[in-house]
């Protein structure tokens, strides 16, 4: 295709891109970098059914005037980034200091907020892709080498999990682990403790949502998985089978290096969806024990009565550089194989 | 079929009769909380709409929607009912109006103790009571010889008692599900036990003391001795768990008796279900609970047109003898004319008892954020109380930070 014809059918598509997509994102960064102005706190009597009494309130009239004259707010730098909510830079060198031990020092870290989100979506991302692409490639794999008639059927119901919309999906399973639901009643009875509850125990409620989420997304691995089986020539398998090779030999000698490509595609889609986990967390309640980053922006954004934009924004900020920095190696594998092959 | 048809025809002209406030012009959308008595109010601030529009949402998810909706300009709401912790963003932002002026010309029916006022403006106007007390099962309590209790060390005894003769296995509920309501329950707690949140009247925290230790030792002791899932258990939650029979002390809402105690259910539990005051704690003599209203605000960013119109169909309602008279046993009703029924109980022992009204201060929402986040790895065992409370102050003092409050 000439350069030409293509920047012409690219050219809605970029545009809706940098309208939705550029220009909000480039608000969020400045966003990010600033904060409220100075509260401008009077004493006032106020009065209400129970009573009155003398108290703060913010003094409307002086900070509608600093408001108009700088509406952002108070610039604020990098001051939000390494504040104990976010990086922490403080803390984490206070811990250092007084800390004796390595293990007594990632423990304090790991107490600090933005942490603690990370842990759980780093361990999320690393457990959940290896898994939704082996889960996805057996499927893949098995369905292919079904009879033709029953396979339809099958195809059907193996993309269930991505069909059923993700809230409803948690909530099914939320129910189940209930300590009175047919899986945690079951666990209880198994383990024969009465007070084991799935939904409180930390380490419980991470296995959960890991295995939640690996159940989730297996079905896309798998249909893009079977689409590209369907590409793999028949010769070399044939010629293959008459040289004696075994079935793992022809899935790892022949299949695998045909589909590879698509495996690069898949792992790199899993990844950013993984990195941005948050419906589970609602689905499950799960906020006390599993806090994602995507789940510490809603937070900020609707959880309390003070909408606090800094602290969403330069979250936001940090999801975006840190879904770059996980996709860096996959990118650059991608880029040394097209360069090679040109 | 005729008579029906008549009586039809009777009931609509005549509400519509007698409740025409005459409003002729503007629109009227209010924004506000989902439970009975709201819905109840609302209907009857319809009524009276006149020749106006009317539109309302109600909605569990209020709180999302209220700063965004008013800030807009025009804002899509003319009527927001609020409560004293929501109304503090809508004053910190600046996103409703003074009503001094139409309170004069069309608040006839409104008491003076209804007025919510800041500085002597009228920022809202209440109409019902709220708080959360003890409700409790007479018949498990009797079989069990236990007295109702007065103290939380009471219900602990109490809930301990109950457990040990093998009656059920989690006795004690109340919402404590990890966010808002379990912040709210430690609000009670640490109030129950004296304390202030704030160091003399500034915004320094002021929670990681003795008080706060005990608030925080009293919350675990009853955690275990509720269903282990509690930190996914709201309101509803509980409420559910009440009504499987599974609960014999439970702290809830005032405003949620009405659904517990409606028709639908096991008519047994239904009867043994008491409402009694909410209990003290550590030996204080005030109880470890908050006094709430529910008000309705009007929304700045509207035409005086619509405001005007907003406020004579809300104040219809919230000065409405008849409709306390008919809903006497929804809510706690603020309205001359109202009889305090069984249900009542609650809220009238707390201010009797001297209960506080949750704190109005601009700065306590960032506050109640933190606790709702910070203080669950303490119930769950993973940490101390003290680090709990230097978690939640040191999460507080980086949001006040952000928001220009210290």
């Amino acid at each position: 295709m000439p350069n030409r014809s293509f920047f012409w059918f690219f050219f809605p598509a970029g545009l809706a891109m940098i309208l939705f997509i550029g220009l909000p994102i480039i608000s969020t960064g400045i966003q990010s970098f600033y904060a409220q102005h100075d509260q401008i706190l009077i004493e006032v009597k106020k009065c209400d059914p129970f009573g009155c009494k003398t108290s703060v309130v913010v003094d409307q009239e002086a900070t509608s005037k600093i408001k108009e004259d700088k509406p952002l707010g108070k610039f604020n730098g990098f001051g939000t980034y390494i504040d104990r909510n976010h990086l922490a830079s403080e803390q984490v060198l206070e811990f250092w200091n007084e800390s004796k031990s390595v293990g007594e020092f990632v423990g304090k870290v790991g107490n600090l907020p933005f942490y603690k989100a990370l842990v759980f979506t780093l361990t999320y991302c690393v457990i959940v892709t290896p898994c939704v692409l082996f889960l996805g490639f057996i499927i893949a794999l098995s369905l292919n080498a079904i009879s033709r008639k029953i396979r339809g059927p099958l195809i059907f119901g193996t993309i269930l999990p991505m069909i059923v919309t993700p809230l409803v999906g948690s909530l099914v399973l939320f129910w189940m682990i209930d300590a009175e639901g047919i899986i945690g009643a079951n666990l209880q009875i198994l383990m024969d403790d009465p007070y084991l509850s799935v939904k409180s125990s930390k380490a419980l409620t991470w296995i959960t949502i890991i295995i939640y989420g690996v159940w989730h997304h297996s079905p896309f691995a798998f249909v893009v998985f079977y689409a590209a089986l369907q590409t793999v020539p028949q010769e070399p398998l044939e010629a293959s089978i008459i040289d004696g090779a075994s079935r793992f030999q022809r899935v790892k000698h022949i299949v695998l290096p045909h589909i590879y490509p698509v495996v690069t595609f898949v792992a790199l889609i899993s990844l950013m969806d993984n990195f941005r986990v948050f419906e589970p967390i609602i689905g499950f309640s799960a906020e006390g024990s599993a806090q994602s980053l995507s789940w510490l922006i809603y937070d900020n954004l609707v959880n309390e009565e003070v909408i606090l934009f800094g602290s969403a924004a330069a979250t936001s900020i940090m999801t975006i550089v840190g879904i770059s920095i996980i996709l860096t190696p996959v990118l650059l594998r991608t880029w040394k194989e097209f360069r090679t092959n040109r | 079929m005729k008579k029906i048809l008549v009586t039809l025809l009777f009931l609509l002209f005549g509400t519509v009769a007698n409740a025409d406030c005459n409003i002729k012009s503007g629109s009227i959308n209010i924004l506000a909380n989902d439970f009975p008595a709201l819905r109840t109010l609302v209907e009857t601030a319809k009524e009276c709409k006149g020749s106006a529009d009317f539109k309302v949402t109600h909605s569990a998810e209020h709180n999302k929607i209220a700063v965004p909706a008013l800030t807009a300009n025009p804002s899509e709401f003319s009527v927001r009912v609020a409560a004293n912790s929501s109304i503090v963003p809508l004053m910190n932002a600046d996103l409703i109006r003074p009503m001094n002026d139409l309170v004069e010309k069309y608040g006839k029916g409104i008491q003076e103790s209804q007025l919510i006022t800041i500085d002597g403006k009228v920022m809202a106007v209440a109409f019902m009571a709220n708080t959360q007390h003890l409700y409790v099962r007479t018949d498990v309590l009797q079989e069990n010889g236990i007295a109702i209790p007065k103290t939380y060390e009471e219900v602990v005894a109490a809930a301990e008692k109950i457990r040990a003769a093998g009656k059920m296995k989690y006795p004690y509920a109340a919402a404590y599900k990890a966010g808002w309501n379990l912040a709210e329950e430690f609000v009670n707690m640490y109030i129950g036990h004296g304390g202030e949140f704030f160091k003399d009247g500034g915004a320094q925290p002021n929670i990681n003391n003795a008080k706060g230790v005990a608030t925080l030792n009293m919350l675990k002791k009853l955690a275990d001795l509720s269903n282990p899932d509690y930190l996914t258990h709201d309101s509803e939650a509980i409420k559910v768990e009440w009504e499987s029979g599974n609960v014999a002390i439970m702290t809830l809402w005032a405003s949620r008796s009405g659904t517990l105690l409606d028709d639908e259910g096991d008519a047994k539990i239904t009867a043994a279900t008491k409402l009694v005051a909410p209990a003290t704690v550590g030996g204080g003599n005030i109880p470890a609970a908050t006094l709430w209203w529910d008000g309705f605000t009007l929304a700045k960013n509207r035409s005086d047109a619509d405001a005007e119109a907003s406020f004579r169909a809300m104040a219809h309602a919230a000065s409405s003898k008849e409709m306390v008279a008919k809903a006497a046993d929804q809510a706690v009703w603020l309205v001359e004319g109202f009889v305090p029924g069984p249900k009542s109980v609650g809220v009238i022992e707390a201010v009797k008892m001297g209960a506080k009204p949750y704190p109005m201060l601009p700065q306590m929402g960032l506050m109640h954020g933190a606790l709702g986040s910070e203080i669950v790895e303490f119930l769950q065992g993973n940490e101390s109380a003290e680090q709990a409370l230097k978690d939640v102050e040191a999460a507080y003092i980086t949001k006040a930070k952000e928001q220009g409050f210290l």
